[in-house]
């Protein structure tokens, strides 16, 4: 998109579109080179790995690093420990956002600027500074160590999000069509059910992708609430790969792309949908 | 099929918001009823607190004989078309026209059986398959129409259906709509701020201003009698003229007096309001006159009228000249001591209509005749225009009330 309308508006100015061009490289550039940097660094041998200077592309291909963790079922139990945490963060979050979301776009009350302003400023609390706080408590309730721990500041955190993404959503569904659901005979509920669901659909589902993603990525309350490998979630577990004496830095590359790789293909298959859900309402379709 | 009336319906918002007061209606079973008014007048508030998707504050809304003020819009077998057509956009052409009736859980083969049989009338049955985002505006409108008909409600409630089409379509749905009203006799409400669609279509017409009822009657009524100074510039297009003039006695009868202009009111026209009319002898009124009861004096009727002493011309200067073709838009000024500035009349400016009404706004100060087209009048040259004096309105300056 910011492509189109950098070619859009620089037509007919050659220095411009030359200089957008040098512009997108080098950003692309930057922002891609530590993840092929990583991508590499699982698809080498160790002794590469240490080489002086560095190789740029891989000498010899190998797998092993991937055999490696696949091979660890602490790796894969992490894998799981991930999923749920995460899925259960976006099914929570997706559960009490949509409802409170919708309530939001289509009810008239008093001071709902405020109050989605209170729902975003939960958000502005940077997350090491409630961490002490949260630790004691989590431990008053007895919750260390179990996935509560993590899905709970998770979903505290994605919640703003997820109200505010689909708050916009539900205010770009014309009101009319539940209106005419009602007049058509169906219940609140139904008229729910059976018009709002299906036609926000695209909209709760990106929701949940961002969501989702946000969940998997989170590290600092997972290191800090979970200590048993039992609960820990690959973000907490990549650094793992190392004992006493060494480091293995192929192992902790290759998870770390396993671990993205999901994330990416999502996004990818779904990019147009993310973007349109993300400026809904910025534009009237 | 039923009636709906309306015993004292008001809306308020919040304190002291009055969207409509004191509304009462009896709308007769079958009948074509339009809502007439300016955006803002409350005419679409009266229809959703018919429908139940907008509490009524205070009154009594019946359909048939049952008070369904607390009724939800489910309850209330109404059928409505909304402005946008509010079609559900996940479902194809025949879903959407059959998804009432499942709900209502009704048999498979007889939902079939009413959606082709609405399609058919509607002339839709090659769309069933498609979306709406496949449809074009009218298509979509026909879907509308069709959802409301299968349900075969008690009565039909439309939201400026017709708004979103464009003038061609619009005027061939609106004859569409009234076959189908015609064919299929259920009470239809219907709201415009179209005076065009009202006049046309309607059995009785309701004007609404400030959420106030202020005349039903039947269009030509309406056209003929308007009650004020409102719905006199309301109805017509293009609307009604207003100016000052002075009634007085002249043997035994009345004279509207402006300028060097007298018009001696037509006897059968002021017959017993003859009393109530003495009250304003000697006194300023408003007088109204339609563009159309404004002829070029050279080619009214009747030779007297004609000559340039003739009583009931005025000399004007045409400021511009609009050729329809089958006739002339005659745009004048008149003294300012004549013009008229009537809170009523400031408010109606550009919802006069859809012919014409445009072009009005320009001249707001202005006069219009609508005459022959063989008129030679010029741009600009002094003229003589002769008003029929049978078709005089008087209103009080102060109630804005018609007093002939």
């Amino acid at each position: 998109m910011a492509a189109a309308s950098a070619s859009r508006s620089s037509r007919g100015s050659g220095l411009n579109l030359a200089l957008f061009y040098v512009f997108l490289i080098v950003f692309v550039l930057v922002s891609v080179a530590p993840l092929l940097w990583v991508f590499k660094m699982s698809i080498i041998t160790k002794s590469e790995l240490f080489a002086s200077p560095p190789t740029i592309l891989p000498r010899t291909p190998t797998a092993a690093s991937y055999a490696t963790i696949f091979g660890d079922p602490a790796f894969q139990k992490a894998l799981i420990n991930s999923t749920i945490i995460a899925g259960t963060t976006t099914i929570i979050c997706l559960f009490f956002g949509s409802i409170a979301a919708y309530a939001i776009a289509r009810l008239r009350f008093r001071f709902k600027s405020i109050v989605m302003t209170l729902i975003l400023a939960i958000s502005f609390f940077p997350p090491v500074a409630i961490i002490a706080p949260l630790f004691i408590q989590f431990r008053t309730f007895g919750i260390i160590d179990t996935y509560l721990a993590a899905i709970v500041p998770d979903v505290v955190f994605a919640l703003p999000l997820t109200i505010w993404i689909l708050v916009s959503f539900f205010k770009e569904l014309p009101r009319d069509l539940e209106e005419a659901a009602k007049v058509d005979g169906a219940t609140t509920i139904q008229a729910f059910r059976k018009v709002i669901v299906p036609l926000a659909a695209p909209g709760v589902f990106t929701t949940a992708i961002l969501t989702f993603i946000f969940a998997w990525n989170e590290f600092l309350f997972a290191n800090t609430f979970l200590f048993d490998a039992d609960t820990q979630p690959v973000t907490v577990a990549i650094p793992n790969f190392a004992t006493v004496y060494t480091v293995d830095y192929g192992a902790q590359a290759a998870a770390a792309v396993m671990v993205t790789m999901p994330l990416v293909i999502l996004v990818l298959i779904f990019q147009r949908r993310i973007v349109s859900g993300l400026t809904a309402g910025a534009v009237k379709g | 099929m039923a009636e709906v009336t309306l015993e004292d319906v008001s809306k308020i918002y919040g304190e002291d918001v009055v969207a409509v007061r004191d509304m009462n209606l009896d709308i007769k079973d079958g009948e074509f009823i339009v809502f007439v008014g300016p955006s803002g007048c409350g005419k679409s508030t009266a229809l959703r607190m018919i429908a139940g998707l907008e509490d009524i504050s205070s009154g009594k809304v019946f359909i048939g004989d049952n008070v369904v003020n607390d009724l939800p819009p489910r309850d209330r077998d109404i059928a409505m078309v909304f402005q946008n057509y509010a079609l559900y956009p996940h479902m194809n052409v025949r879903e959407n026209m059959g998804f009432a009736l499942k709900l209502k859980k009704m048999d498979k083969a007889e939902i079939e059986r009413r959606v082709d049989e609405a399609a058919r009338i509607l002339s839709i049955e090659r769309f069933l398959d498609r979306k709406p985002k496949a449809l074009s505006g009218g298509q979509r409108q026909r879907v509308a129409l069709g959802r409301a008909i299968v349900r075969e409600p008690k009565a039909f409630l439309m939201d400026e259906p017709l708004s979103n089409l464009d003038a061609k379509l619009r005027v061939q749905m609106r004859t569409e709509i009234g076959k189908l009203h015609n064919r299929i006799g259920v009470t239809t409400i219907y709201v415009t701020h179209d005076q065009t669609e009202a006049m046309t279509m309607a059995d009785r017409i309701v004007v609404l201003k400030d959420g106030v009822v202020q005349q039903v009657d039947t269009p030509q009524v309406m056209y003929e009698n308007p009650k004020n100074v409102f719905v006199a510039g309301f109805i017509g297009s293009p609307a009604m003229n207003f100016m000052r003039a002075r009634l007085e006695k002249e043997n035994g009868g009345y004279a509207a007096t402006f300028g060097r202009t007298r018009i001696p009111l037509d006897r059968s026209a002021v017959g017993e309001r003859g009393m109530d009319l003495g009250r304003y002898a000697g006194e300023e009124v408003v007088l109204g006159i339609r563009p159309e009861h404004i002829e070029d004096a050279t080619l009214a009727e009747g030779a007297a009228i004609g000559s340039t002493n003739a009583p009931n011309t005025i000399e004007v200067e045409p400021q511009v000249i609009e050729s329809m073709g089958s006739e002339k838009y005659l745009y004048f000024g008149i003294p300012q001591e004549q013009s008229v500035h009537l809170d009523s009349v400031a408010h109606m400016t550009g919802d006069s209509g859809v012919d014409g009404g445009g072009s009005a706004d320009d001249f707001d100060e202005m006069l219009v005749a609508r005459v022959s087209a063989e008129s030679q009048a010029r741009r600009g040259d002094r003229m003589l225009l002769a008003l029929d004096a049978s078709k005089i309105k008087l209103f009080d300056p102060e109630t804005e009330q018609a007093i002939l």
